[in-house]
């Protein structure tokens, strides 16, 4: 009975899923992400202004707020790519994250405001004596950045509670969230919110002490902001890879066939949308001392929809993708509003009808399909 | 604390679990054999749209059992198992797993969990994974998400699935997406699932459609293997698989109309009057 013996198929010892990046792929990345660390300072701060390899303070604002981007598409690629929910309100998450830095920024102007108040100058300039109750304890940076964390969680975690309970799916979800952000978006426009209505927040002075403007602050952000987006391109990482990926794309391809197996989605569902609403909150934190402003327009809908063609353009489902996706769109918005302004909306709407198109997988789907030929 | 011990020594069945309606005591993931019955269908209606799918259906599958179910085409058999795995709530009656275990206060998942296994009609496999993906979810083990964010695949989980790689015979298709099976492939790895998930009374629907006459015969050999590991109830078209199923001895339910009308053993309901006029004599 030679063959009552099974050996152990080869596939079994290792998962045979396409990795989320391949060998080759870590070897070029992990020596690149030290060197960018160890090059950016340099080449920020000591490279004199006139030297070619001089990074300006525009060129690290500006690839530190696409990062901040990465970092929010990565959080939709969680939801939608492996997860099949298509969220068009991930903004929401991603600018209420920024407004509970920009508190936290508010108060570090102290009196330098001009109107040298304690209060924050939209304060002043409506009239208001005190500080409302939800602004008390802002100035610590500390309780600032855990609010970062738990307003956009604990948003998220009510709103996916009774959305995944009710078994709301599909395009019927993602009508919905676009109706959140563009209701939270219209709340914030009125000054009664007191979040600074249309206006929102700007004029930071400076962040745990640094004035904000200054390139080593900046330096330093930008650093922050790239370890950040590591640390979540690893988080996805692990999540997606781990059996709890394996029964959250499940859910996305036959949620019926998991119920029958004992599986209940909701917890599935829960944790993957409150951890890529967290994400994106930590991304729009980033994103508020780097560019120096926050208002309402960042929840407005086309915002979340720019962040799901990001995730669409670099593929779906892939962590990687969206990354190079949103370095992709938004170098072409800050080249084209830039040159050509009228253009750039024109350009946005060929992309959402070639991508699916022509390109279902992304620039992902494209490089592993050459790599496949060769 | 320990005066109000002391003043209580009598430890009831209260403290123990529930005590069911029934007067039997209601332990937690277990369910109650006493009767030696595993599922018992009272008088259980289910309509659509003013049409009777279900028509007091009462139906009651012993542990250990193997059943087999018969009936024309809209005869309310899908519907059944539709009620008993939570998929759809009845408008009356009850459904009992056990003496205990009240099936329509449950959704899909506890359900399941409470150990009831279903095969669909279609096979229903999960296209994007690969094949002992498919066996590694079915799994029986904690299903929260909690546990299975940290939970890695053990050397005895990789045993099992490696076990039942070989029984249903797809070895050499472990890695591949079970997207990219055949038909019958597919057939044998959701029954492969199902050997996973470990159930106590396993549901399956039409299991030999759309196989080849090798396939089936191997179907039919799987299907021994899980005889005596838990009851089965088999929904089925096809007469020679129902008679290689039951045997002679086996119970066969012939299902008309959303109700039973006849009970017995294969020989014994194809000489009924009733089912020969309904159902076979057609």
């Amino acid at each position: 009975m030679a063959t009552a013996t099974i050996s152990l198929p080869k596939s079994l010892a290792l998962p045979s899923r396409q990795p989320v990046l391949g060998p080759t792929a870590w070897r070029i990345l992990a020596p690149a992400f030290f060197l960018i660390l160890a090059l950016v300072p340099i080449c920020s701060m000591v490279v004199p202004e006139s030297y070619p390899f001089h990074l300006s303070a525009y060129a690290l604002t500006l690839v530190g707020k696409i990062m901040c981007y990465a970092i929010g598409a990565l959080a939709l690629d969680l939801v939608w790519g492996y997860c099949g929910i298509l969220s068009l309100g991930h903004s929401l998450f991603f600018a209420l994250g920024g407004y509970m830095m920009g508190m936290y920024l508010m108060r570090s102007i102290g009196l330098d405001g001009v109107y040298h108040s304690h209060l924050p100058d939209f304060m002043v300039f409506l009239d208001w004596k005190s500080l409302p109750w939800y602004w008390h304890g802002t100035d610590h940076f500390i309780y600032a950045a855990a609010l970062v964390i738990i307003v956009p969680g604990l948003l998220a975690w009510l709103f996916g509670f009774f959305a995944f309970r009710s078994r709301v799916k599909g395009v019927y979800l993602s009508i919905i969230t676009q109706a959140l952000t563009f209701a939270c978006m219209l709340l914030f426009y009125r000054n009664e919110t007191g979040f600074g209505g249309n206006n929102g927040f700007t004029d930071f002075k400076r962040i745990l002490g640094f004035p904000i403007a200054a390139t080593g602050t900046r330096t330093g952000l930008f650093i922050l902001t790239f370890v950040a987006l590591a640390g979540s391109f690893l988080a996805c990482r692990y999540i997606v890879t781990s059996k709890l990926g394996r029964v959250v794309m499940a859910v996305r391809d036959t949620e019926s066939r998991l119920m029958f197996l004992g599986y209940s989605p909701l917890g599935y569902k829960l944790f993957v949308w409150t951890f890529s609403a967290i994400l994106c909150g930590i991304a729009g934190a980033l994103f508020v001392p780097q560019v120096g402003i926050i208002n309402p327009s960042e929840m407005s809908p086309g915002n979340s929809i720019e962040m799901a063609i990001s995730v669409a353009v670099g593929g779906r489902g892939t962590l990687f993708g969206p990354i190079l996706g949103a370095f992709i769109v938004n170098g072409a918005k800050s080249f084209l509003t830039a040159s050509l302004s009228d253009y750039w909306l024109f350009f946005l709407g060929a992309m959402f009808v070639v991508v699916p198109l022509w390109l279902p997988n992304g620039v992902v789907g494209v490089l592993r399909r050459l790599r496949g030929k060769k | 604390m320990t005066s109000r011990k002391n003043e209580t020594p009598y430890r009831g069945p209260a403290e123990m679990g529930d005590v069911s309606g029934l007067a039997h005591l209601n332990v937690a993931g277990e369910i109650d054999l006493s009767h030696k019955v595993i599922l018992y269908l009272d008088n259980v209606s289910v309509s659509f749209d003013g049409i009777k799918a279900l028509n007091q259906l009462s139906l009651a599958i012993d542990n250990g059992e193997l059943r087999c179910i018969i009936g024309p085409n809209g005869a309310g058999k899908t519907t059944m198992m539709d009620v008993i795995t939570g998929k759809t709530k009845p408008d009356s009656g009850h459904v009992f797993l056990g003496q205990t275990i009240d099936l329509t206060r449950l959704d899909e998942p506890r359900i399941a969990r409470a150990g009831i296994g279903r095969k669909f009609q279609k096979p229903t496999v999960f296209e994007q994974h690969s094949v002992w993906e498919n066996l590694d979810l079915a799994m029986n083990e904690d299903k929260s998400w909690f546990h299975t964010l940290g939970s890695r695949l053990s050397k005895k989980a990789l045993a099992h699935i490696e076990e039942t790689l070989g029984l249903i015979r797809l070895e050499q298709e472990a890695g591949r997406l079970a997207g990219e099976l055949s038909h019958g492939q597919k057939q044998l790895l959701e029954i492969g699932m199902l050997l996973m998930q470990e159930p106590r009374l396993l549901l399956l629907d039409e299991p030999a459609a759309g196989m080849s006459d090798h396939e089936t015969a191997q179907l039919s050999e799987l299907l021994n293997l899980l005889r005596g590991k838990c009851s089965m109830v088999v929904v089925e078209h096809d007469m020679e698989f129902v008679a290689a199923l039951s045997g002679r001895d086996g119970k066969v339910t012939v299902m008309a109309e959303g109700s039973v009308i006849s009970e017995g053993t294969l020989d014994q309901v194809k000489h009924d009057e009733v089912v020969i006029e309904s159902y076979l004599g057609r």
